[in-house]
């Protein structure tokens, strides 16, 4: 392994240190919680969506995540590793044929919709039960 | 003023801050850096010192080379580089110089050769706009305008900016600077890019148009000092 590498490895690993990531892939329904620094606090702030695109390149790693906010489609890249994005939770997992679900920018309403994978397995998703745990 | 450091370009790579800001750096390697000699007033007229980085097999070092450096009892080094230094700040010949040398949140200037770009066009090279796309310009959309006036001067000026080899110089990147260093691997990150390839080696000073933070070790981090420090923080 090149000391390159090496170094993002490592960097990698300092980043998740008490931080989980779900497994989720394109088609899933997330809930990002983005760290907002407003003067000197800083709070979360949940964006939810769908994750149209994730790219896996190491420490380069990033995940797209559309949604539609007033009419008006909104994406947001987050890179995987970066320490503004708080958590990740998986809200639903959709069943989707191809990685990079570009054609949704192109539909509205009905068509644009992703219809639900049962069989992809729910560990990790996110349910009523697990919030009333938190709560 | 006090020594810089010769260091391996590993290369480049991002890294998350605590304010949570993605940082761009460079990543160099500064294993096995020594004095080979030291320049005096007496004997050269101007103080520095020579140092070296990298190994090379001594049956691939020149004969009066291997003699210089049996004389100052250190293996052949890869790259030989001389830094102007203070009288007070002489270090001794044979010290290995450490990471930490560079203090986290200075700033340095980092000299390097540049990557060829070979024979360039005017517009590569200087940043001339080239010709017009269209309105009958032909075949020439790449080219530098006129190169002068008319019978009178009648020459081209000497140093006008035309085509020609780019790159291979030696470059200057002032004020970068120092996001962390690591003693144990030898490395430190600098944010930004210097010029020339991943495995060449540059030079790195203290900047030049910046304060210098006051803790700078004087005269020069060595790897003992560094070691004896570690030591005591840990018991």
């Amino acid at each position: 392994m090149n000391i390159i590498e090496q170094i993002n490895q490592a960097h990698m690993a300092e980043m998740m240190v008490g931080k989980t990531m779900p497994d989720f892939n394109p088609g899933d329904t997330v809930k990002v919680f983005v760290k907002v620094k407003e003067g000197d606090k800083s709070r979360l702030q949940a964006y939810e969506g769908v994750c149209i695109a994730r790219k896996n390149a190491g420490i380069n790693s990033s995940f797209t995540v559309r949604k539609i906010s007033f009419g008006e489609g909104v994406e947001r890249v987050f890179p995987l590793y970066a320490p503004v994005v708080d958590k990740v939770e998986l809200v639903r997992r959709g069943k989707v044929r191809r990685a990079k679900l570009y054609y949704l920018r192109d539909r509205r309403g009905r068509s644009a919709r992703i219809t639900e994978d049962m069989m992809g397995g729910n560990e990790g998703v996110a349910t009523a039960a697990d919030a009333d745990k938190k709560a | 003023m006090r020594t810089g450091l010769v260091a391996k370009k590993v290369g480049m790579t991002r890294l998350f801050n605590q304010e949570g800001n993605e940082v761009p750096v460079t990543v160099l390697d500064v294993n096995g850096v020594q004095v080979v000699a030291q320049r005096t007033q007496e004997k050269d007229g101007y103080t520095a010192l020579q140092l070296g980085i990298g190994a090379r097999k001594p049956s691939r070092v020149s004969k009066p080379l291997r003699g210089q450096y049996a004389k100052s009892k250190v293996e052949p080094k890869q790259k030989l580089v001389e830094f102007r230094v203070d009288a007070k700040n002489m270090v001794d010949v044979g010290a290995e110089l450490a990471a930490s040398h560079f203090v986290p949140g200075q700033f340095v200037d980092v000299a390097g050769t540049t990557i060829g770009k070979g024979f360039a066009g005017a517009m590569k090279r200087w940043n001339f706009r080239g010709l017009e796309a269209s309105h009958g310009v032909s075949v020439s959309h790449r080219s530098h305008g006129s190169t002068g006036q008319r019978q009178d001067p009648g020459k081209v000026f000497k140093g006008k900016k035309m085509a020609g080899h780019l790159g291979v110089e030696r470059v200057t990147v002032q004020n970068l600077k120092v996001v962390s260093v690591d003693d144990d691997k030898g490395f430190v990150f600098l944010q930004g890019a210097i010029p020339g390839f991943e495995g060449g080696y540059v030079m790195v000073f203290d900047a030049v148009k910046k304060k210098l933070p006051e803790k700078l070790p004087l005269p020069a981090g060595l790897k003992a000092k560094a070691a004896a420090a570690d030591a005591e923080k840990k018991g």
